[in-house]
């Protein structure tokens, strides 16, 4: 991040960086945030997950798109270390992170949410934020038996997620049971917890699945505000409409490689993404786009179906 | 019927030591269970290994402050070593490794190999391990009759016993409520819900699940003790039906409340208690012989516990709301 005193206009600057950057599988980006180098996952026979080089731009929304069975989940997996890769490695700020941990990875400053919402249903939503906190000195047994030691820092995560908690909507649900909201709440408390810890990089996986169309334009701003507030987000989609609308930049991925790179405009034109979506699965539909604002619908399917 | 003699009897099991230490033996079981969610089906296990460690060590001569660190030393090493290969699996081979290893512990215990040390299956006799404990009472010797209760002050099932069990029942119960409200326990509640999401929000999902089996069976070694004090360490008696009762026990009063496991102790044993002294007042000898009755007690103790935890699966102190939402 750059030491100006000004606030940067990171959705200028990531537009401005990402001009520039060639539109071919494993581009080499201006300022990557994480890079990954052949990185493979075998399951039996099957490669899930065969991606050469990647780079991700930091302070930009990336979108990971393809159709179902590309290896999305699998390379997020990999990752932030919930899975162990076949061979590979890949760096987070500089640092090596193969084989590392998935407490450890998040630690780091790389926090995942996940496609089947990980909601903690029997604490409340205020625990389940409490919990994303770091540097809590009582989630050690000894000094959890004597309060003093923790509660002036347990006053502090709780006046934080008491904020994130207003900013998503939720401060209302705050003594509600997790497991009483609805899913498109459970989403957005997830990304509020995972947020608890202030993260250089949060990966979304699938934020709007499940999500009914009246949250999907709030989660969309929420996504937004991440970026505008210097968090790189990685976030797994196959539903490209929703894409278009929010990410800087978008790498597709199809039979676990990496075929096609860009931004949301031209990627959606490249033969290989439409080889991808529309010629092994030309009837699947891609998303209902009329419920979002902007353009009017689909102009993948209609027009440029070959 | 005497209704003053079955009642006696009833408030009699209600303050028994054994009642302390099911009670104790349930509270570190609810802080691997309702607190972590780890399946541990060999709790006895960790109760004969206290009765063994403390036992071994005090006929060997040690002083009992040292026979109780041997005690807890013996179950935190337990605990480590079932710990380290199946903590990292899903949590229902936790429950397949220590039923057996619970019964290794009993096995091993009872096999002639080491008469010289356990007594094998005839056990180790109380008195050759009491006597430090009772030399410890401020009580003088003698009996004392408190309303419809004559206890010895100091020998075997002893005031003494009853009031050293209930005050460590009373301190574990103060443990767990300090460790429950605190961010350490809900890490560990985060865990039992989720541990996937615990552990992508950065914590050492492994360590706190192995620091909560060590002091769940840290306690149950102590409960182990207190057991073996009114009576002998005796392996078989302290097997796997143990552990169920202690899991009933749990169930009965709440898991994941601080007094749950103490009320489902009292409820227990007083319940089991009414049952069979009813039925020796009140059923003819004809009709069932006093064996029998011993037997049918379980049987009705066993429905109404099905009955329960069909219609209040929560336990009686158990939060109905954290427990009816729909977890799929």
């Amino acid at each position: 991040m750059s030491a100006e005193p000004t606030p940067i206009d990171f959705r200028s600057a990531a537009a401005r960086d990402l001009q520039f950057v060639e539109r071919t599988p494993g581009a080499v980006k201006p300022d990557p945030i994480l890079v990954a180098d052949s990185v493979t996952r075998h399951f039996g026979g099957i490669a899930a997950v065969d991606v050469a080089h990647l780079e991700v731009q930091r302070n930009a929304i990336t979108a990971l798109i393809g159709p179902n069975g590309a290896g999305k989940t699998t390379l997020f997996n990999l990752i932030t270390g919930f899975d162990r890769p076949s061979s590979g490695r890949w760096t987070f700020e500089g640092r090596s992170l193969a084989g590392v941990a998935a407490a450890r990875v998040a630690r780091s400053g790389m926090v995942r949410t996940f496609q089947l919402t990980k909601a903690l249903n029997r604490m409340t939503v205020i625990e389940n934020m409490r919990l994303g906190a770091t540097r809590q000195p009582g989630e050690n047994m000894f000094a959890a038996l004597v309060p003093p030691l923790w509660q002036p820092r347990e006053r502090e995560i709780t006046a934080q997620a008491e904020e994130l908690l207003a900013r998503f909507k939720l401060l209302d649900k705050r003594d509600d049971f997790a497991g009483s909201l609805s899913g498109g709440q459970r989403k957005l408390l997830e990304m509020a917890r995972a947020l608890m810890s202030k993260p250089t990089m949060i990966m979304l996986d699938e934020p709007m699945a499940g999500v009914n169309p009246a949250l999907t334009q709030s989660l969309l701003g929420h996504i937004q505000a991440l970026r505008d507030d210097g968090t790189t987000v990685l976030f797994v989609e196959h539903d490209m409409h929703m894409v278009r609308h929010i990410s800087d930049w978008v790498v597709v991925m199809a039979e676990g490689a990496i075929v096609a790179e860009g931004p949301p405009d031209s990627v959606m034109k490249d033969p290989a993404v439409i080889d991808a979506y529309l010629g092994a699965h030309h009837d699947t539909d891609l998303g209902d786009d009329s419920l979002l604002e902007d353009e009017p619908t689909a102009s993948i399917t209609g027009k440029d179906a070959p | 019927m005497d209704w003053t003699r079955i009642l006696t009897n009833v408030l009699g099991e209600m303050l028994a030591p054994t009642t302390a230490a099911y009670a104790l033996a349930a509270v570190g079981l609810n802080i691997h269970f309702g607190l972590t969610g780890l399946l541990n089906m060999g709790q006895a296990g960790f109760m004969l290994l206290g009765a063994y460690g403390f036992a071994i060590a005090t006929i060997a001569g040690w002083p009992i402050w040292g026979a109780v660190l041997v005690a807890i030393a013996a179950s935190a090493l337990f605990a480590l070593l079932l710990g380290i290969p199946t903590l990292k699996l899903r949590g229902d081979y936790l429950a397949i490794v220590t039923i057996a290893a619970a019964e290794i512990v009993r096995l091993i215990g009872r096999s002639t190999a080491l008469t010289s040390l356990t007594g094998a299956s005839s056990g180790l006799r109380g008195d050759s391990y009491k006597t430090t404990f009772q030399n410890l009472s401020p009580f003088p010797t003698g009996t004392t009759t408190i309303g419809p209760f004559s206890y010895s002050n100091n020998f075997s099932n002893s005031w003494w016993i009853r009031l050293v069990g209930w005050a460590i029942v009373l301190i574990a119960c103060l443990f767990v409520y300090l460790l429950i409200r605190s961010p350490w326990g809900r890490v560990l509640k985060g865990i039992r819900e989720d541990e996937e999401a615990v552990r992508s929000l950065g914590k050492n999902v492994f360590a706190y699940k192995m620091q909560s089996l060590v002091l769940g069976g840290v306690i149950g070694a102590v409960a182990g003790i207190v057991y073996v004090m009114p009576r002998a360490v005796q392996p078989d008696s302290m097997g796997r039906p143990m552990t169920f009762f202690v899991w009933t026990i749990l169930l009965l009063g709440g898991a994941a409340t601080v007094f749950g496991p103490v009320l489902g102790s009292i409820v227990f044993w007083a319940g089991l208690m009414l049952i069979k002294s009813v039925m020796r007042d009140g059923v003819s000898d004809s009709f069932i012989s006093s064996g029998q009755i011993e037997q049918l007690g379980w049987v009705i103790v066993g429905v109404t516990l099905m009955l329960l935890v069909i219609f209040r699966p929560q336990g009686v102190l158990g939060d109905k709301k954290e427990l009816a939402i729909n977890v799929r």
